[in-house]
This record gives C-alpha cells, structure tokens and sequence, in this order.
C-alpha cells in the first residue's frame, strides 16, 4: 500500500500542476454554474405558474434532481479528459518502464492512478457545494438531506466507474486523443443502452436496462441508493481495475 | 552477479535475443556492444524484469528475474535508453519519488535522495522542474533515478546517447566511479565507449553472442597474431631468410619504399609473447638498419566490424 500512496501523490500532483486539469475543471464548474442557474430560474417559474392552478410542486427537490442529472452528463464528458493520459502518457514518455521495473505490484500502480483520478473529480466538486448551501439557505421548504446525499454518492459512483473505464482505455494506447475518444464514446453507448428497450419486454430488453448506466444513474438522483446500483457501479470499477492489470500485463509480453 | 543461460525472446514470428549467455561477476563493467537492432535492448528489459523472456533463465544477485521478479527489482537500477522522467516535477520532488516506488525505508530516504544528488552532480538544480533542463542534465537525472536505492546492479541502455563529447566523458566517468560498489552492465553502439569504460565487452548481432572478452583480448582473440610494422634498410632476400628463421614471426608482406632506399616490413607475431626487442636486436646484429619498429593493434572498431560483418556470411555458409 506504500507503493499505491507514492503513485496516489504523484499523480494528484500532476493533476494540480497540469494545465489541462484547471482548464477541464473550470470549464465543468462554469457548466455546473450555469445550468443550476437555469434549473433554478425554470424550476421557480414553473413552480410559481402550478402553484396559481392549486398544485403544490416540490421546487427545491425538482432543482437538485434535475441539478445531477445535469452532473452526470457533464460528468461524462469531463472524465475523458482527467483519463486519457493516465496510461498513455507514461507509455509514450517511456517513464512506464520505470514504473514496471519497480517493486511494485501492478495493482497498487492502478489503484493509485485510479484513485488520484477520483479524487480530484471529487474535489472538483466541492465547489458545487456552494449552490446547495445556497438552496439551503433561501428554499422553502428546504429538500431533503436524503436527496443530497444520495445525489452526490450517486456522482461519486458514477465517476469512479467511468474513471475506471478511462484508465483501462488509456492502458490500450499511448496517443490521448484515441484514450479520450475511446472513453467517450463506450460510455455514451453504456449511457443510452437502454433507449431502444424502455417500452418492450423482452428478457433482452431487461438485460439491457439492467446494464444501462443512466437508469441506475437515475435511482440516486431520485434519492434513492438502490443497493443493485450500488453494486453495479462498484463491481463495474472493479471489472475495469482488472481489465487494466490484464492489459498492463499483455504489454509486458507484446514488449510495445 | 548476473548469470544468463540461453535467453530468447521471439516477437512473433522476430526472434530478437537468440540463447544468450554470459555472466557478469561483482564490481565488473560489462559492455554490451552490438549495431541497432541486435538485441541490446529487448536482453536489458529482461534483466531489469520489463518483459518476460520466451525461454532461457536469467538470475541477478541469486534471484531468478522471472519467478522472483520483485526481489531482482529491488536490486537493479535501470536505466531505460529514454530517461525515464516527468517534466513537471522538480529534480528533488521526482528522485523522493522513485525512492519511494523502489521501497527505501522512509527513514533513509532523504539521505539516498542527496547521495544519489551529489553521486550524478545534479543537486546544484534540485529545486528546478525536470522540464527545463538541459539535454545532459536530464540523462545524469535518469542515472540518479538508477542509483537512488543503492541498487547492487545497475543496467545502463545506452547512457551516453546523444551527449555531447564534454557530457559524454562526464557520464563515464560517473559510470566508472560506480563500479565496484555496483556490477554495471551498459550498452552502447559506439565502439571507444567499450574500451574506455568497460572490463569485458560481449558483442552481440542479430540476437547472438558474437564474442566475450576484455577490450585487449578481444583484438587478440581475432587475429590470433599481433601486427608489427618496420622500417629497415638492408637487403631484401637476407631480411627475408632472416625473418623466416625466427620462431614465433612470420612475415607479411615486404615492399620497397623511398625508391627502394628501404624496406617497409609488416611481421606477424604468432604468440602472445612480445618478441619486439629479439626482433630489434637479431636486425640490427645481421647488419640491418632499423628506423622503426611499431605495433599495429588493431582497434576494436575493427575488430566490431569484422565481427558483425563476418557473421552472417558464416551463416550462409554453414546453411549452404
């Protein structure tokens, strides 16, 4: 575990010196700014106009759903860019032999990497904070910490599958575009897998929902932690972790 | 201190590294000599537990590189023929890290961070991101990242590439200074490298061992004989008998120089005993006038080149 710190504190080291780190964080907490102002702003009015038709609507908690699914999303196309370097950058500075012929287990280097990764995605998100401390503090009444709480585990766990993904995509390369790319596009697929079956019955259809990130996605945004998501996105971080240890291997033996 | 039996490793349908075998003992600096391509690099990897042979064992310090990876990897110091560094970390913040990935006791890890410094003469820049450093100072970074855990064996690919000479003579003296505490093995395509800086030298082609031997030997070992060349005045048919009669010289070659004023004289010495002076005074005892008497050594570039050249033609003869 000595070894998985070392890495841990390399790696969230290069993410606060890295230009590209600041220039994706911004821009993610200027999205994440701007859409739980236009929620906010949508989410009032129309909570104004049902109110005059004698439908009491829960604002607050419509702004916070509505508020991480907006995270998710735009959690998707951040955590591309905070991964496609983690492998293929250390493979095309040739700084992976140093890492591979330390006396270290592989398992400790992914998990350090993986880790940095996800804590930098979370403290990306510390200052999204302010907006429901904002909530907190002027809603009536005020949404549930339940919903909260859930919503951000739900963000949590969906990064750390998608970051998953994204190390063991940049295990497969060393150029970050084709990474980032690749990252990208299978989770989009993951993300809408279930577009097709949403009014069938099939037992393919049902698979196919089971496997869909955003339905599970969306039981914590309700707030709801549904043990079955939970286990999904851990046990598919942990598929990921794997697939990377076996392709780190199979780099050793191709000698790339 | 290294013992390797037969390592191969194929790449498909590439055999890189063809059963070699050689041993390094403690405190040795062993060079690897060989063009692009030879298999330098691929049984370097090895050695520091990168890759995993196809067959063959190869042991460092007792420990077997395939089944006891993690107790080789402890020992050796590697150094990859890219210096492997992170430009956005500082000299210091990037040896504590190695440090620590190579598992020095924290308490000591400050101490082999500033040995290390010192060792590689890079501490004058501890505090400046790798990033910004010169050519030179990046490659005695990279040899401070191979000495940081005070490694018994250190595995240098190609550690003078692309320094300029002044760079160049600093690193081997560096190197130089590392034997003894530490077995060396470096590789390199440049021949004056082998002999400045190595005690025995294996040449390496197409995945084969070519020779192993010390620089000097190795020039010996080739021709079987060393060359001597003369300048005498005298005449021709005498010097001829009188050459033949010697035991352990045979002449060469006998041309007229100087409008056939005298005789340029190539001998050679059969032995490895030098019969120079015997020669000197059975000339000039018949009455020959000697101007000058020199060893023709061939050099190793030669002997390199006759080596890697001769090669494949054996090949071919011994499939035809």
């Amino acid at each position: 575990m000595r070894a998985t710190w070392a890495i841990y504190r390399r790696e969230l080291g290069h993410y606060f010196v890295s230009p590209i780190a600041y220039i994706v964080g911004g821009i993610f907490l200027l999205l994440a700014g701007y859409f739980f102002n236009g929620i906010t702003v949508f989410m009032v009015n129309a909570g104004l106009q049902a109110s005059q038709f004698g439908q009491p609507v829960d604002v607050p908690g419509l702004i916070v759903r509505n508020f991480f699914e907006i995270m998710g999303t735009l959690t998707l196309f951040l955590v591309p860019m905070l991964t496609m370097g983690v492998f293929a950058e250390e493979k095309k500075r040739g700084t992976i032999e140093l890492l591979m012929t330390s006396p270290i287990r592989e398992v400790e280097l992914v998990l350090g990497k993986f880790l940095a990764t996800l804590t930098f995605y979370a403290v990306l998100l510390i200052p999204t904070l302010a907006y429901l401390v904002f909530l907190y503090r002027y809603s009536e009444p005020r949404p549930g910490w339940k919903l909260l709480l859930a919503g951000y585990a739900g963000v949590l766990l969906l990064a750390a599958a998608l970051i998953a993904l994204g190390v063991f995509l940049s295990s497969l390369t060393e150029n970050q575009i084709v990474a980032a790319v690749l990252t990208f596009g299978v989770f989009l697929i993951l993300w809408v897998l279930d577009i097709g079956s949403r009014d069938s019955d099939t037992g393919l259809s049902g698979l196919l929902r089971q496997l869909s990130v955003l339905r599970h996605y969306e039981d914590f945004t309700m707030g709801v932690v549904d043990l079955a998501g939970l286990v999904y996105f851990l046990s598919f971080a942990v598929f990921m972790v794997f697939l990377t240890l076996r392709s780190l291997d199979s780099m050793r033996w191709r000698g790339a | 201190m290294i013992e390797v039996e037969n390592l191969t490793k194929v790449y498909g349908n590439l055999t890189a590294v063809d059963r070699i075998s050689f041993r390094v003992n403690r405190g040795e600096i062993l060079g690897f000599l060989g063009p692009n391509g030879a298999g330098k690099t691929t049984t370097m990897r090895i050695l520091a537990g990168y890759l995993p042979a196809t067959s063959g064992t190869a042991r460092i310090a007792g420990y077997d590189v395939a089944e006891q990876s993690m107790e080789v990897r402890r020992r050796v110091g590697y150094l990859p023929e890219v210096p492997p560094l992170y430009p956005d970390m500082t000299v210091e913040g990037y040896l504590d890290f190695v440090a620590r990935l190579k598992r020095v006791p924290a308490a000591q890890r400050r101490a082999r961070v500033e040995a290390a410094m010192e060792l590689a003469r890079v501490a004058d820049r501890r505090r400046e991101l790798i990033r910004r450093l010169s050519r030179g100072y990046r490659q005695r970074v990279g040899l401070a990242q191979a000495i940081v855990h005070d490694p018994d064996v250190l595995i240098l690919d190609e550690p003078t590439a692309g320094l300029d000479p002044r760079q160049i003579v600093e690193v081997r003296q560096l190197i130089r200074s590392l034997a003894g505490n530490h077995t060396v093995v470096l590789s390199t395509h440049i021949l004056p490298e082998v002999s400045m800086t190595c005690t025995r030298v294996v040449i390496i082609n197409r995945g084969r061992v070519v020779a192993e031997d010390t620089p000097e030997n190795l020039t010996l070992q080739l021709r079987g004989a060393e060359r001597l060349r003369m300048l005498v005045r005298g005449p021709e048919a005498d010097l001829r008998r009188l050459l033949q009669s010697l035991d352990g010289i045979r002449p060469v070659s006998i041309t007229p120089v100087d409008g056939g004023q005298r005789l340029s004289v190539v001998v050679e010495m059969a032995g490895r005993s030098d019969l120079r002076p015997v020669l000197a005074s059975r000339l000039v005892q018949n009455g020959f006038e000697l101007y000058e008497l020199r060893s023709e050594r061939m050099s190793l570039e030669e002997v390199f080149v006759q080596l890697t050249t001769e090669e494949p033609v054996e090949a071919a003869g011994r499939r035809a």
